[in-house]
């Protein structure tokens, strides 16, 4: 069943390339938030995610659902914690890197679904 | 999902049933493709969606013998113990209580593989034979002199490998669990692929949780004795 999919899936993607349509998006940022995020940050963003509670986290990631601290920080900021990790920014280390991981366009829209979470703007930038 | 369910307890009931001859006359790939396939992958290649690693429902297996150590296997098939405290996808196992997320224990259960001794040495056989022929081997010489205290301090804070990663240092546990647990890598990891794993983590698993992070050769290697010495 997975093998017929994968072929389908396959074939779609041709036709679609074929009939002129834009190559494989970047994934959506909530499902990226969902997928790298959500292990440390918790599923409501707010830095309860399961490493934290579990105890494996000498530093709490931060809480991206608050308002105030999030809009201390600028958006420039943002993109560099989440490209370059914690120590791009002088942040703890705990916080990993993941410009190798994922493209700058995936990056930047996660930043901007980060002020989703927080319903905030960055206070300057 | 009813069927699903079902199917897993023939499965499983199958393991159980499955006579105890001499492990010469033992087909590993035959007993794999009818006790463990219905769950783990041996054919690859991995899911390349977020929605296919949800629905993953077992570690992949299909580069199983460039990934463990047999005599780790042989033991493990006989009677496992659980790897990954938040299951094979923290995702589908989360609770939220009081806004803090934890794992449904009762919905993260181990491999239900229990081989009889002469079962396992044939499906180890048969794992050892699914190597990844593009992995660089002789990289990592676990015999090699390294430093244990800086070794733990890159793992544990100059790195966040803590975070996702549960080991044991001088008895003490610590670290988190949406990674496998490491305490035991050395005796479960072969390693040059703890190597090639921490190296470039996509290239095994395209949409694993697991960053890439950028380190010099000497760093990696330096992880991975670490790792490896983990028994
Ligand atoms: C291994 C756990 C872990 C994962 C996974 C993780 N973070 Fe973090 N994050 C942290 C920790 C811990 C901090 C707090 C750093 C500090 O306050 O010194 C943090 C802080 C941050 C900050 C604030 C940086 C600052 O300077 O205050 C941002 C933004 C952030 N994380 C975004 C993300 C995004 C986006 C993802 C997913 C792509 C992610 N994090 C994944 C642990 C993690
Ligand atoms: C009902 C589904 C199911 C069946 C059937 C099953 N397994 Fe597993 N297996 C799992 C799960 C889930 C894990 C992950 C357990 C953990 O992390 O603790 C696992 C883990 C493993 C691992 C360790 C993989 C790793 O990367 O850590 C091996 C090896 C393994 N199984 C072999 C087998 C063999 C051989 C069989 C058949 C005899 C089998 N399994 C049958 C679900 C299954
Ligand atoms: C954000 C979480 C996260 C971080 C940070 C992280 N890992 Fe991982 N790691 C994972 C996941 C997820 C897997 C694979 C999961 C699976 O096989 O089910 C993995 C797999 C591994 C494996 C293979 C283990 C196995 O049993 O399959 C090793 C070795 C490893 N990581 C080492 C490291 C090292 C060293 C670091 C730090 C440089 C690190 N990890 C950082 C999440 C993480």
């Amino acid at each position: 069943m997975t093998k017929s999919a994968t072929v389908l899936a396959g074939l779609i993607g041709v036709l679609a390339i074929a009939a002129g349509f834009a190559p494989a998006r970047a994934a959506p940022a909530e499902e990226n938030y969902r997928l790298y995020c959500v292990q440390c940050h918790g599923t409501l963003g707010n830095g309860e995610g399961i490493n934290q509670t579990s105890g494996g986290l000498a530093v709490s990631p931060r809480n991206h659902a608050n308002a105030k601290q999030m809009s201390e920080l600028s958006d420039d900021h943002l993109r560099q914690a989440i490209t370059g990790g914690g120590d791009a920014v002088d942040s703890s280390e705990l916080m990993p890197a993941w410009g190798k991981t994922l493209t700058a366009e995936e990056i930047d829209e996660l930043v901007l679904y980060l002020r989703e979470l927080c319903r905030c703007e960055a206070s300057r930038q | 999902m009813g069927g699903v369910r079902f199917s897993v307890i023939v499965v499983a009931g199958l393991v159980f049933l499955a006579p105890a001859s001499p492990a010469a006359a033992l087909d590993g790939a035959a007993l794999a493709a009818e006790n463990c396939a219905g769950c783990h992958d041996f054919s690859g290649p991995a899911p390349a969606t977020f929605q296919g690693v949800l629905e993953r429902r077992a570690p992949d297996l299909f580069y199983a013998g460039s990934k463990f150590n047999r005599p780790w296997l042989v033991e493990w098939l006989q009677a496992p113990t659980l790897i990954r405290r938040a299951g094979v996808m923290f995702l589908n196992n989360i609770v939220n209580e009081d806004g803090r997320d934890r794992i449904r224990e009762a919905s993260v259960m181990p491999c239900p593989a229990k081989l009889g001794a002469g079962e396992a040495e044939a499906v180890a056989d048969y794992l050892m034979t699914l190597e990844d022929p593009a992995m660089a081997v002789g990289v990592v010489d676990p015999e090699r002199d390294f430093k244990a205290r800086k070794a733990l301090r890159m793992f544990t804070k100059q790195l966040p490998c803590i975070g996702c990663h549960r080991i044991r240092f001088r008895k003490k546990e610590m670290g988190g669990i949406s990674g496998p647990d490491l305490a035991n890598a050395g005796a479960r990891l072969n390693p040059d692929w703890i190597y090639a794993r921490i190296e470039n983590p996509q290239y095994w698993d395209p949409k694993t949780w697991m960053p890439r992070i950028e380190m010099s050769h000497r760093k990696r290697e330096m992880l991975a004795l670490f790792l490896a010495a983990m028994k």
